[in-house]
């Protein structure tokens, strides 16, 4: 597994969680404690130049040859989208980036690979959670990974899902956005919270931390009772019938 | 039209502020996008029709020299005249020259985002000459003094109030409660100035190569008036809109008309072949296509930009964008908001000014959702902010700022090495004892503080990787 710098610095339990769940799957988990960043913030600031030597050390950690899993969608997304244009003019580290690009996996996209519905619910027994719980479908993991009805299903699983009104419309979050635009953001964070309350549910969960961070803090300022939790740790707590 | 791109961030913050031009945009959610969506899948081979209408544009783009020459020749041969305009000054000077030529004092407009480009109306009013607009929401924004919000949708930033207002103000009309008044007030007043008018200027969706036609889709059927009641017809177009053939029209009315305002087919769609024949009622006596550059060509010679040449107008991912959704479609200072303008705009306009619109986005990724000819927006976006920072290919178009440059090497030391998060880490969890407050921090210094001003900031925690120890000994 690779951890997120934002897992790695801000929410920890959801490395946990991502241990626990995969190991329940039968999975052998493994971690490089020398990982560091896949070096989107740089990337996506334009500085392409930054980000080459984070892209270079973790393609020298992961060679592809087994599954990697992350729990996000847009640093997935960066390693299997971008690295290839990152590296347009350095052969030997596209063809890595190439390799690994074929097994690295976003958290739920590797769990509903691996299972069906029937063995997550037998392995679930009766941990589903009772809390109403409404899916931020995070940009990255939907349209760069395609990956949405997988942590749909999973949710539909272990917890009752409600509908978020107009779940796929971004956060507002977009990385140094959020700092750049502080003001565009936040009003875009504005329309996210009215829909999560709109929606009735306790917890919102998506895929990506990152979002997560930013609405998280965003329901604290607003003093909101609704908890924003990672997928995984609702996944966790559910295969610990922690409920 | 005057460029204002550098004035991004205050236009942006000015509309987050304006209640009214905000209720006006939440509109654009429920309205054309989702009538866009609906429209879409309410067509069985939509993504069959995406991947042919993209194939021919780009196979266009890419043979451009060879499909415009064809449609010259064809305007040509159908009567026409064609002019061919490196930049907005030489297209505003042909349209003047031929309206000069006929003594005309009057030309009635239908909607072109182009014109905007060259500035034409304001050239024409130089040499004497009224311009009117004659598309509703045009003329609303003519009226008004003011430039258009929304590339298909020009006052769509105004509510049935303000327009009311206006009319009393400029045309001394009463105050109307109703749209459909409203209407009929814009209908009488400009069928006065249909019929006096000496020439028309029309853009273009589409120039049919084959043919030598320009098509027109509108909702009003002011653009058919335009190009058909007037002696002379002008019509201006860019030239990455030329197609190959009235075949290929029939895939581009689709994608274009469901992706812009969601109907199945616009009202009217007016095709015109050079002027009026010996044999036909009506039409101008004299027709002239004028195809301008102005910047074009800089897309063009770029490989990683190309694609932006591909764009058919719809305005599908303005509507889909949450930054146009919020800010509007003034602040991104020039002609083409959104997010195809944010790649277009600075490369008409000038990079380095545009320097904010290829940062002004999420990289959410609904724009290219969206797109109908499914151009990678965000990917060029990405370009562009590389550039801004690197300027591997356009070195004097560089404008970051040091400050950031400091900061992104300051915040790669931090992450380049387990050590260097470990310590990073430490740091910042001995630091935030003193902001920390149970489990959030809701001040953050310096060029962070805009995050705390509308959200919490989470503490730093015991790293993953340092539990990662105790939890492989499980």
């Amino acid at each position: 597994m690779f951890v997120t710098c934002i897992v790695d610095q801000f929410f920890p339990g959801v490395g946990e969680a991502v241990v626990h769940t995969l190991r329940s799957l039968g999975d052998e988990v493994q971690f490089n404690p020398a990982q560091t960043c896949c070096g989107q913030p740089a990337f996506n600031s334009g500085y392409w130049n930054e980000a080459k030597p984070l892209a270079r050390r973790l393609l020298s950690q992961y060679d592809g040859s087994e599954p990697v899993v992350l729990p996000s969608g847009s640093c997935v997304a960066m390693i299997r989208n971008y690295y290839h244009e990152l590296f347009s003019d350095d052969a030997v580290n596209q063809a890595r980036a190439e390799r690994l690009s074929r097994n690295v996996y976003e958290f739920t996209e590797y769990v509903a690979g691996k299972t069906d519905s029937s063995q997550l619910d037998g392995l679930l027994g009766t941990g589903k959670i009772e809390a109403k719980v409404a899916f931020h479908e995070a940009c990255h993991g939907k349209r760069e990974l395609g990956v949405d009805a997988q942590p749909k299903r999973i949710l539909d699983t272990v917890a009752n899902r409600v509908d978020l009104p107009q779940a796929e419309v971004c956060c507002g979050f977009g990385g140094t956005f959020s700092v750049k635009y502080s003001d565009i953001s936040g009003a875009m964070l504005s329309e996210k919270l009215d829909n999560i309350e709109a929606s009735g549910a306790d917890v919102v969960t998506a895929c990506d931390s990152s979002c997560l961070m930013h609405i998280r803090g965003g329901l604290q300022r607003r003093g909101s009772d609704v908890k924003a939790v990672h997928i995984a740790e609702l996944v966790a707590a559910a295969l610990e019938g922690r409920g | 039209m005057e460029t204002r791109t550098r004035q991004f961030r205050q236009n942006s913050v000015a509309a987050l502020s304006d209640e009214n031009v905000q209720k006006n945009l939440a509109g654009l959610y429920s309205g054309f996008h989702s009538a866009r969506l609906t429209a879409s899948a309410a067509t069985s081979d939509w993504q069959e029709l995406s991947d042919t209408g993209r194939r021919i544009k780009a196979h266009v783009i890419e043979n451009l020299d060879y499909y415009l020459e064809m449609l010259a020749r064809n305007v040509e041969r159908a009567g026409g005249k064609v002019f061919f305009a490196r930049d907005a000054e030489s297209a505003s000077d042909y349209v003047a020259g031929v309206a000069a030529r006929h003594n005309v004092d009057m030309v009635i407009k239908s909607k072109s985002m182009l014109s905007e480009e060259m500035g034409l109306n304001e050239r024409l009013e130089q040499d004497g000459i009224e311009p009117v607009e004659t598309d509703l929401g045009e003329y609303i924004v003519q009226l008004a003094g003011d430039t258009p919000f929304h590339i298909i949708a020009p006052a769509i930033h105004k509510s049935r109030e303000d327009v009311s207002q206006l009319f009393t103000e400029t045309l001394g009309s009463p105050y109307y409660e109703d749209i459909e008044d409203l209407g009929r007030e814009a209908r009488v007043q400009l069928r006065q100035k249909f019929m006096a008018a000496g020439m028309g200027v029309s853009g273009a969706n589409f120039l049919v190569a084959e043919t030598g036609t320009v098509t027109l889709v509108t909702n009003e059927g002011n653009g058919r008036m335009c190009t058909s009641m007037p002696k002379v017809h002008v019509a201006i177009s860019g030239m990455e809109k030329v197609i190959p053939s009235m075949e290929d029209l029939s895939v581009f009315l689709r994608l274009l008309i469901r992706s812009a305002t969601g109907q199945m087919l616009s009202s009217y769609v007016t095709t015109v072949t050079g002027p009026r024949k010996d044999y036909e009622e009506d039409g101008p006596e004299e027709f002239h296509l004028v195809i301008v550059d102005n910047g074009r060509s800089r897309l063009l010679a770029d490989p990683d930009l190309r694609e932006a040449l591909l764009c058919l107008r719809c305005g599908a991912c303005l509507n889909a964008c949450p930054v146009y959704r919020k800010v509007g479609g003034h602040a991104y200072g020039w002609v083409y908001p959104g997010p195809i303008g944010a790649v277009v705009s600075p490369m008409l306009t000038g990079l380095s000014d545009a320097k904010d619109l290829p940062y002004a986005s999420t990289l959410c990724g609904a724009c290219k959702e969206a797109c109908p000819v499914q151009i990678d927006i965000p990917r060029m976006l990405l370009y562009l902010r590389k550039e801004l920072t690197q300027g591997d290919n356009y070195p004097d178009q560089r404008a970051a700022s040091p400050a950031e440059a400091v900061a992104m090497k300051g915040w790669r030391a931090s992450v380049s090495s387990d050590k260097a998060i470990r310590a990073a880490n430490l740091f910042a969890r001995l630091g935030q004892s003193v902001v920390s407050n149970e489990g959030k921090i809701s001040s953050l210094p310096g060029p962070l503080s805009g995050w705390t001003e509308h959200r919490d900031f989470p503490p730093a925690a015991r790293p993953f990787r340092s539990r990662w120890r105790e939890l492989s000994d499980e």
